[in-house]
Protein backbone atom coordinates (compact mmCIF):
# COMPACT_ATOMS: atom_id res chain seq x y z
CA UNK A 1 0.00 0.00 0.00
CA UNK A 2 1.60 3.60 -0.71
CA UNK A 3 1.02 6.41 1.48
CA UNK A 4 -1.19 8.99 -0.18
CA UNK A 5 0.32 12.03 -1.99
CA UNK A 6 -2.18 14.63 -2.21
CA UNK A 7 -1.31 17.39 -5.28
CA UNK A 8 -0.14 20.65 -2.78
CA UNK A 9 0.23 23.60 -5.26
CA UNK A 10 3.85 25.17 -4.53
CA UNK A 11 3.79 28.60 -2.91
CA UNK A 12 7.26 28.70 -4.73
CA UNK A 13 7.32 32.58 -5.79
CA UNK A 14 4.15 33.58 -4.83
CA UNK A 15 4.68 37.11 -4.96
CA UNK A 16 5.87 37.25 -8.54
CA UNK A 17 2.36 36.04 -9.81
CA UNK A 18 0.91 39.79 -9.63
CA UNK A 19 2.09 43.23 -9.70
CA UNK A 20 0.08 44.01 -6.48
CA UNK A 21 1.80 41.22 -4.25
CA UNK A 22 5.22 42.45 -6.20
CA UNK A 23 4.34 46.11 -4.60
CA UNK A 24 3.27 44.47 -1.91
CA UNK A 25 6.57 42.59 -1.07
CA UNK A 26 8.80 45.54 -2.27
CA UNK A 27 6.56 47.47 0.92
CA UNK A 28 7.58 45.38 3.44
CA UNK A 29 11.39 44.30 2.46
CA UNK A 30 12.09 48.68 3.04
CA UNK A 31 11.73 47.49 6.38
CA UNK A 32 15.00 45.59 6.04
CA UNK A 33 16.78 48.96 5.29
CA UNK A 34 14.60 51.25 7.84
CA UNK A 35 15.94 48.09 10.79
CA UNK A 36 19.39 48.54 9.10
CA UNK A 37 19.33 52.48 9.28
CA UNK A 38 18.25 52.39 13.21
CA UNK A 39 21.17 50.05 13.95
CA UNK A 40 24.13 52.52 12.44
CA UNK A 41 21.93 55.05 14.52
CA UNK A 42 22.16 52.72 17.48
CA UNK A 43 25.55 52.17 17.31
CA UNK A 44 26.15 56.05 17.04
CA UNK A 45 24.52 56.78 20.22
CA UNK A 46 26.06 53.64 21.52
CA UNK A 47 30.04 54.74 20.63
CA UNK A 48 28.77 58.68 21.51
CA UNK A 49 28.01 57.41 25.32
CA UNK A 50 31.35 55.72 25.19
CA UNK A 51 33.61 59.02 24.28
CA UNK A 52 34.81 61.03 21.62
CA UNK A 53 37.45 58.30 20.40
CA UNK A 54 34.79 56.39 19.77
CA UNK A 55 32.31 58.87 18.59
CA UNK A 56 35.02 60.10 16.32
CA UNK A 57 35.52 56.69 14.85
CA UNK A 58 31.96 55.95 14.48
CA UNK A 59 31.80 59.57 12.16
CA UNK A 60 34.74 58.65 10.10
CA UNK A 61 33.20 54.90 9.50
CA UNK A 62 30.21 56.83 8.01
CA UNK A 63 32.32 58.57 5.36
CA UNK A 64 33.91 55.33 4.30
CA UNK A 65 32.54 54.54 0.27
CA UNK A 66 30.47 51.95 1.44
CA UNK A 67 28.72 53.70 4.43
CA UNK A 68 28.36 56.11 1.73
CA UNK A 69 26.68 54.03 -1.13
CA UNK A 70 24.40 52.24 1.98
CA UNK A 71 23.16 55.72 2.71
CA UNK A 72 22.20 56.61 -0.97
CA UNK A 73 20.18 53.40 -1.41
CA UNK A 74 18.61 53.73 1.97
CA UNK A 75 17.44 57.22 0.96
CA UNK A 76 15.44 56.00 -1.99
CA UNK A 77 14.46 52.97 -0.08
CA UNK A 78 12.82 55.35 2.68
CA UNK A 79 11.36 57.72 -0.07
CA UNK A 80 9.63 54.70 -1.19
CA UNK A 81 8.41 54.12 2.09
CA UNK A 82 6.80 57.59 2.38
CA UNK A 83 5.59 56.92 -0.91
CA UNK A 84 4.04 53.38 -0.14
CA UNK A 85 2.80 54.30 3.49
CA UNK A 86 0.78 57.07 2.37
CA UNK A 87 -0.85 55.02 -0.75
CA UNK A 88 -2.11 52.42 1.74
CA UNK A 89 -3.29 55.01 4.28
CA UNK A 90 -6.83 55.17 3.13
CA UNK A 91 -6.96 51.41 3.48
CA UNK A 92 -4.88 51.02 7.23
CA UNK A 93 -6.89 54.13 8.69
CA UNK A 94 -10.43 54.64 10.00
CA UNK A 95 -12.64 55.49 7.05
CA UNK A 96 -13.36 59.53 7.54
CA UNK A 97 -16.19 61.81 7.11
CA UNK A 98 -15.94 65.64 6.70
CA UNK A 99 -19.31 67.47 6.73
CA UNK A 100 -20.88 63.49 5.51
CA UNK A 101 -19.11 62.63 3.02
CA UNK A 102 -16.00 60.24 3.06
CA UNK A 103 -12.62 61.61 2.47
CA UNK A 104 -11.47 60.49 -0.73
CA UNK A 105 -7.86 58.42 -1.06
CA UNK A 106 -6.45 60.42 -3.23
CA UNK A 107 -6.73 63.11 -0.89
CA UNK A 108 -5.28 61.36 2.18
CA UNK A 109 -2.25 60.07 0.40
CA UNK A 110 -1.70 63.30 -1.42
CA UNK A 111 -2.29 65.16 2.23
CA UNK A 112 0.02 62.77 3.70
CA UNK A 113 2.53 63.11 0.95
CA UNK A 114 2.66 66.91 1.46
CA UNK A 115 2.92 66.60 5.33
CA UNK A 116 5.94 64.29 4.60
CA UNK A 117 7.40 66.90 2.64
CA UNK A 118 6.66 69.48 4.84
CA UNK A 119 8.14 67.82 7.88
CA UNK A 120 11.15 66.60 5.78
CA UNK A 121 12.17 70.08 5.06
CA UNK A 122 11.48 71.64 8.75
CA UNK A 123 13.94 68.48 9.66
CA UNK A 124 16.60 69.69 7.26
CA UNK A 125 16.34 73.56 8.13
CA UNK A 126 16.27 73.37 12.05
CA UNK A 127 19.60 71.20 11.57
CA UNK A 128 20.60 73.60 8.97
CA UNK A 129 19.92 76.29 11.80
CA UNK A 130 21.22 74.63 14.54
CA UNK A 131 24.22 74.88 13.05
CA UNK A 132 25.01 77.52 10.82
CA UNK B 1 -11.03 34.81 25.50
CA UNK B 2 -7.35 35.34 25.89
CA UNK B 3 -6.50 38.88 24.78
CA UNK B 4 -4.36 39.10 22.06
CA UNK B 5 -1.24 41.30 22.36
CA UNK B 6 -1.29 41.98 18.53
CA UNK B 7 -2.73 46.10 19.48
CA UNK B 8 0.86 46.59 21.07
CA UNK B 9 3.02 45.55 18.24
CA UNK B 10 0.76 47.07 15.65
CA UNK B 11 0.53 50.38 17.58
CA UNK B 12 4.34 50.72 17.76
CA UNK B 13 4.65 49.55 13.74
CA UNK B 14 2.45 52.24 12.64
CA UNK B 15 4.23 55.00 15.28
CA UNK B 16 7.36 53.93 13.53
CA UNK B 17 6.06 53.81 9.86
CA UNK B 18 4.63 56.80 10.11
CA UNK B 19 7.83 58.33 11.99
CA UNK B 20 10.01 56.84 9.04
CA UNK B 21 7.20 58.10 6.41
CA UNK B 22 7.40 61.73 7.50
CA UNK B 23 11.17 62.52 8.69
CA UNK B 24 13.03 59.45 7.56
CA UNK B 25 14.05 60.79 4.03
CA UNK B 26 15.62 63.99 6.00
CA UNK B 27 17.34 61.96 8.76
CA UNK B 28 18.80 59.65 6.15
CA UNK B 29 20.05 63.14 3.84
CA UNK B 30 21.49 64.22 7.12
CA UNK B 31 23.43 61.52 8.87
CA UNK B 32 24.31 59.40 6.12
CA UNK B 33 24.85 61.71 3.06
CA UNK B 34 25.07 65.70 3.43
CA UNK B 35 27.17 65.10 6.83
CA UNK B 36 29.52 62.05 5.75
CA UNK B 37 29.89 63.94 1.96
CA UNK B 38 30.08 67.46 3.55
CA UNK B 39 27.56 68.85 1.70
CA UNK B 40 25.61 71.90 2.63
CA UNK B 41 25.47 71.35 7.09
CA UNK B 42 28.91 72.83 8.36
CA UNK B 43 31.35 70.26 9.02
CA UNK B 44 30.70 70.19 12.90
CA UNK B 45 26.96 70.04 12.55
CA UNK B 46 27.59 66.45 13.82
CA UNK B 47 30.77 66.53 15.77
CA UNK B 48 30.92 64.78 19.34
CA UNK B 49 30.42 68.41 21.18
CA UNK B 50 26.90 68.94 19.49
CA UNK B 51 25.44 65.40 19.19
CA UNK B 52 26.67 65.34 23.34
CA UNK B 53 25.00 68.41 23.64
CA UNK B 54 21.80 67.35 21.59
CA UNK B 55 21.64 63.90 23.89
CA UNK B 56 22.20 65.72 26.89
CA UNK B 57 18.94 67.47 26.08
CA UNK B 58 16.06 65.92 27.45
CA UNK B 59 13.83 66.82 24.23
CA UNK B 60 17.18 65.59 22.33
CA UNK B 61 17.20 62.25 24.49
CA UNK B 62 13.26 61.85 23.50
CA UNK B 63 14.05 62.16 19.75
CA UNK B 64 16.94 59.88 19.76
CA UNK B 65 15.02 57.60 21.29
CA UNK B 66 11.71 57.19 19.85
CA UNK B 67 13.67 57.34 16.14
CA UNK B 68 15.63 54.53 16.76
CA UNK B 69 12.99 52.31 18.42
CA UNK B 70 10.11 52.94 16.76
CA UNK B 71 12.12 52.13 13.57
CA UNK B 72 13.26 48.71 15.72
CA UNK B 73 10.22 47.91 16.05
CA UNK B 74 8.43 48.86 12.75
CA UNK B 75 10.89 46.85 10.53
CA UNK B 76 10.56 44.33 13.67
CA UNK B 77 6.99 43.76 12.95
CA UNK B 78 7.32 43.59 9.32
CA UNK B 79 10.16 41.38 8.91
CA UNK B 80 7.88 39.09 11.42
CA UNK B 81 5.29 39.43 8.22
CA UNK B 82 7.78 39.21 5.98
CA UNK B 83 9.19 35.96 7.21
CA UNK B 84 5.48 34.38 7.29
CA UNK B 85 5.40 34.84 3.92
CA UNK B 86 8.35 33.23 2.86
CA UNK B 87 6.58 30.03 4.24
CA UNK B 88 8.33 30.30 7.74
CA UNK B 89 6.46 28.90 10.25
CA UNK B 90 8.61 28.89 13.58
CA UNK B 91 5.98 31.66 14.70
CA UNK B 92 7.57 31.53 18.71
CA UNK B 93 10.93 31.46 16.88
CA UNK B 94 10.26 34.31 14.57
CA UNK B 95 8.72 36.51 17.29
CA UNK B 96 11.74 35.68 19.44
CA UNK B 97 14.15 36.73 17.03
CA UNK B 98 12.19 40.05 15.25
CA UNK B 99 10.72 41.38 18.37
CA UNK B 100 13.05 40.37 20.65
CA UNK B 101 15.81 41.95 18.65
CA UNK B 102 13.61 45.17 18.61
CA UNK B 103 13.56 44.73 22.53
CA UNK B 104 17.33 44.48 22.61
CA UNK B 105 17.83 47.40 20.55
CA UNK B 106 15.58 49.49 22.75
CA UNK B 107 17.13 48.09 26.28
CA UNK B 108 20.50 49.49 24.48
CA UNK B 109 19.69 52.63 23.24
CA UNK B 110 17.85 53.84 26.16
CA UNK B 111 20.66 52.73 28.46
CA UNK B 112 23.17 54.47 26.25
CA UNK B 113 21.08 57.50 25.79
CA UNK B 114 20.64 57.54 30.39
CA UNK B 115 24.25 57.14 30.81
CA UNK B 116 25.23 60.26 28.95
Amino acid sequence: MSARRPYVRSMDGWWKRDAYFIRYMAREVTAIFVALYAIVLLFGVVRLAQGEAAFNGWLHYLTTPWMKAFHLIVLAVFCYHTWSWFSIMPKTMPIMFVGGKRVQPGLITSTGIAAAVVASLAVLFIVKGMHP
Amino acid sequence: MKRSNEPIFWSMFGAGGMLAALIGPALVIITGIAVPFGLFYAPDTMSYANMLAFAHNWLGKIFIFAVVALFLWHAAHRIAILLHDFGVHAVALVKLITYGGAFVGTVIVAYALLRL
